[in-house]
């Protein structure tokens, strides 16, 4: 399916924030379920061909989500979300965070704050996710981490096959 | 103060600017001409881009030309558009599956 949806990706250094907008073929109640729901959730977070797998989950202020991403192989990348505030349908904020499969969260790495917040756009959806760092170099060593391990690479690997199948 | 490219980029003019000059060198006139707004402005974005070393300049005769620096701006490039694609590839997941939970509402 190819379409001409909203999407924005922007990166502001000077307020350490990346600003994601997209706009979805869908209402926005349908939209908030996929971003709130775990059964849902599980089918969409992690990008192929990597998979969501949900330990815990409670949808709730104060409540958290404790994932996986799993690589095929195998490999586990565990994360953990802390909700915050929640105005269904309009928007929640939470924080993440890296943690294991106990769910004890990793200290030494960055946490971010999600500002994510849901309008309509006729009959489309429109999601605005903010994530803010504490500096721009949080999000530099997040990004450094995943190339290490050898997420990003996954994708460049799947780019990659997607050429090939396109020729 | 050390200005840093992600300060660079994040402003649309230059932004622009850096779409123009990526084709060729150009003049501070020239550049001011392609856009709406003073010439002392455009000195202002050049200045920027210049401290950050995302652009250099090049004496030609009495003209100063302004170019890119390739290899600097691929270096935000690759670790931004490394997230994006995460991103990206996670919003056509969420596409279909919209898609597929909307026939069966129907």
């Amino acid at each position: 399916m190819k379409n001409n949806l909203h999407f924005d990706f922007i990166a502001d250094k000077e307020k350490n924030t990346l600003t994601i907008r997209r706009e979805f073929l869908a209402d926005r109640q349908l939209v908030w379920d996929c971003y709130t729901r775990q059964e849902l959730l599980d089918q969409w977070f992690a990008p192929a061909p990597l998979t969501t797998k949900t330990k815990s989950m409670d949808f709730s202020e104060g409540g958290h989500w404790h994932y996986a991403m799993v690589e095929p192989n195998g490999t586990e990348y565990w994360g953990w979300t802390d909700y915050l505030k929640i105005k269904p349908i309009d928007y929640y904020t939470s924080l993440d965070a890296f943690c294991n499969a106990d769910g004890e969260i990793n200290k030494d790495l960055p946490r971010a704050e999600w500002l994510v917040t849901f309008t309509d756009k006729g009959e489309n959806a429109l999601v605005e996710t903010i994530v803010t760092y504490k500096s721009l170099s949080d999000l530099e060593t997040v990004i450094q981490m995943g190339m290490e391990q050898g997420m990003m690479a996954t994708l460049e690997k799947l780019d990659q096959l997607l050429l090939t199948l396109k020729k | 103060m050390r200005r840093d490219i992600f300060q660079a980029v994040a402003d649309p003019t230059r932004r622009a600017i850096i779409a123009l000059i990526a084709l060729q060198a150009m003049t501070p006139n020239a550049i001011a001409e392609h856009f709406d707004t003073t010439r002392q402005a455009i000195s202002k974005h050049l200045k920027v881009l210049t401290e950050c070393e995302l652009v250099k300049q090049e004496h030609q005769g009495r003209e100063i030309y302004y170019q890119l620096e390739i290899d600097k701006m691929k270096e935000i490039d690759k670790w931004l558009e490394q997230f994006r694609k995460i991103w990206e590839t996670r919003f056509l997941q969420l596409d279909n599956l919209l898609a597929t939970l909307k026939k069966q509402q129907k």
